[in-house]
């Protein structure tokens, strides 16, 4: 079963939308997002799909054609990045509140100014707010599962809600790697037929979407949109047992690695976590206890499960590929919330790193784990938020 | 167990009930009103071709009839084109609650 096949995240990505077959794409290039979609024209100018491919003239547009064909009653998807996200904003919230099950690969880029088009999670961290299901891959592999997954999740009855799927941008998108394809069949069978809610065609029922409502019923339809949120773990963590069964490639809310007796963490997402399992192991070698955790679903965020699988460590350090000026970083926001609910109260450091894909290299990953194993020694926090890898 | 009001909501806050906005009655944001004087009415039908909302009632003979209180907000644009008889207006805008 499977194929093995050397290619970039672009293109595993493109070849999950091929085998998934959507209704309607609506799509507005931007590096480094505009491979996947040009290659998923040709495969509709090829004929290899059956999708309308509605060529719009903005990100804005492509949302808001995206969410006009799922409100129709199709399945849709469309990939964007960086400033293509940042246009897309006001549609997102509208995806979402409307609870239309759009899948979005979100190619990571850092946001202007000044004008960058390399991989940072500004864009997606930007959007954490707008109730997307967002999911981070560190691989091709991940990036290209996470895609297919997608589908089932934000289909799935109990959610209806729109899902990203986040990877590095030139990073992961544009780097050649070894990924297992899942056989055209399998993944047609894995994702279903689509079952539209509440279609606008379903002309013998005729129905409104997005009605005014104001101060009498708008907090209500919040707090229930928060509800479907809740259930989303249960429903992403029952999709990847199907897809384990059917790959044998496991997935959880987030990955662990020599976490288990560890004594220190580095919690950091995407392709990063793939350096620093590797400066793990030579601290391992030489008896440091130190392990890793690498959130996959951002949103909702895991804070309970999380907080199960950190509470046994001593130091934290968060690194998080975006910024929040004059705040912490996002992911150190978060996972500092999730230790506020743990009796060990472990010290927690935020590092902000690679911004606009500047490189994050193995002795960066040195320089965090020795300062995790003087904070874990001492107990004692010199500054909450650095960056590393900044000229100085 | 009982289901809290807002789990009841439609998913996704879409209406079911087709033309059910005629549920929603916004005469109420009116504070001009037009009146309608039939003597100086030619059946010019203008009023029903410029009001903006679905204000001006027609009867089953396709003719002029009242005004529909419960939706017209009082725009006046049915008053300004109303071409009258012989210099005087069929629809007059007065002040609401005189």
């Amino acid at each position: 079963m499977g194929t093995i096949v050397a290619v970039t995240g672009n293109e595993a990505c493109a070849q999950a939308l091929k085998q998934i077959n959507p209704d309607v794409c609506a799509a507005y290039p931007i590096t480094p997002a505009t491979d996947l979609m040009q290659r998923f024209s040709s495969f509709v100018n090829d004929g290899k799909v059956d999708t309308e491919l509605v060529l719009v003239e903005s990100e804005h547009s492509a949302m808001s054609a995206c969410i006009g064909a799922a409100a129709a009653g199709g399945r849709v998807a469309t990939a964007t990045s960086s400033q293509g996200l940042a246009l897309m904003w006001e549609m997102l919230y509208i995806a979402a509140g409307t609870r239309l099950p759009i899948v979005m690969p979100l190619v990571n880029r850092a946001l202007s100014a000044p004008l960058n088009i390399h991989g940072d999670h500004s864009d997606g961290m930007g959007a954490r707010d707008t109730g997307w299901i967002q999911l981070y891959s560190e691989n091709a592999q991940e990036a290209y599962d996470n895609t297919v997954q997608a589908f089932r999740i934000a289909e799935h009855l109990d959610i209806r809600l729109p899902a990203m799927v986040c990877m590095d941008g030139f990073i992961v998108s544009h780097s050649i790697e070894r990924v297992e394809y899942i056989d055209d069949g399998d993944v047609k069978k894995f994702v279903g037929k689509f079952k539209a809610v509440h279609p606008l065609l379903d002309l013998d029922n005729p129905k409104s979407y997005g009605p005014l409502i104001l101060t009498d019923m708008y907090h209500e339809y919040k707090r229930a949109q928060h509800e479907v949120m809740t259930k989303v773990p249960g429903v992403v963590l029952d999709v990847a047992a199907d897809f384990e069964k059917m790959t044998g490639r496991k997935y959880g809310l987030f990955e662990t690695y020599r976490l288990d007796d560890a004594e220190m963490a580095i919690v950091v997402m995407s392709s990063a976590a793939g350096t620093t399992k590797d400066i793990i192991d030579q601290y391992r070698d030489r008896g440091v206890k130190i392990g890793l955790l690498k959130p996959r679903m951002f949103r909702p965020f895991p804070f309970q499960e999380i907080a199960d699988a950190l509470n046994h460590v001593k130091a934290i350090a968060v690194l998080d590929r975006a910024d929040s000026f004059g705040g912490y970083g996002p992911l150190f926001s978060e996972i500092t919330g999730a230790v506020m609910s743990m009796k060990s109260k472990p010290a927690v450091i935020n590092k902000i790193f690679g911004l606009g894909g500047r490189d994050y290299l193995p002795v960066q990953a040195e320089q965090v784990i020795d300062e995790l194993i003087q904070v874990a020694e001492t107990g004692k926090v010199e500054a909450i938020k650095e960056y590393i890898g900044v000229r100085e | 167990m009982s289901k809290k009001y807002w789990e009841t909501l439609p998913q996704g806050s879409v209406v079911l009930e087709a033309g059910s906005s005629a549920k929603f009655k916004t005469g109420g944001w009116r504070s001009m009103r037009p009146k309608w004087i039939e003597e100086n009415c030619i059946q010019c039908m203008f009023c029903w071709m410029y009001c903006p909302d679905m204000s001006v009632k027609v009867t089953a003979e396709g003719k002029r009839a009242e005004f529909d209180y419960d939706y017209c907000k009082g725009c006046g644009i049915c008053a300004l084109e109303c071409p009258g008889k012989k210099g005087k207006k069929a629809i007059v805008m007065e002040e609401e609650g005189k």
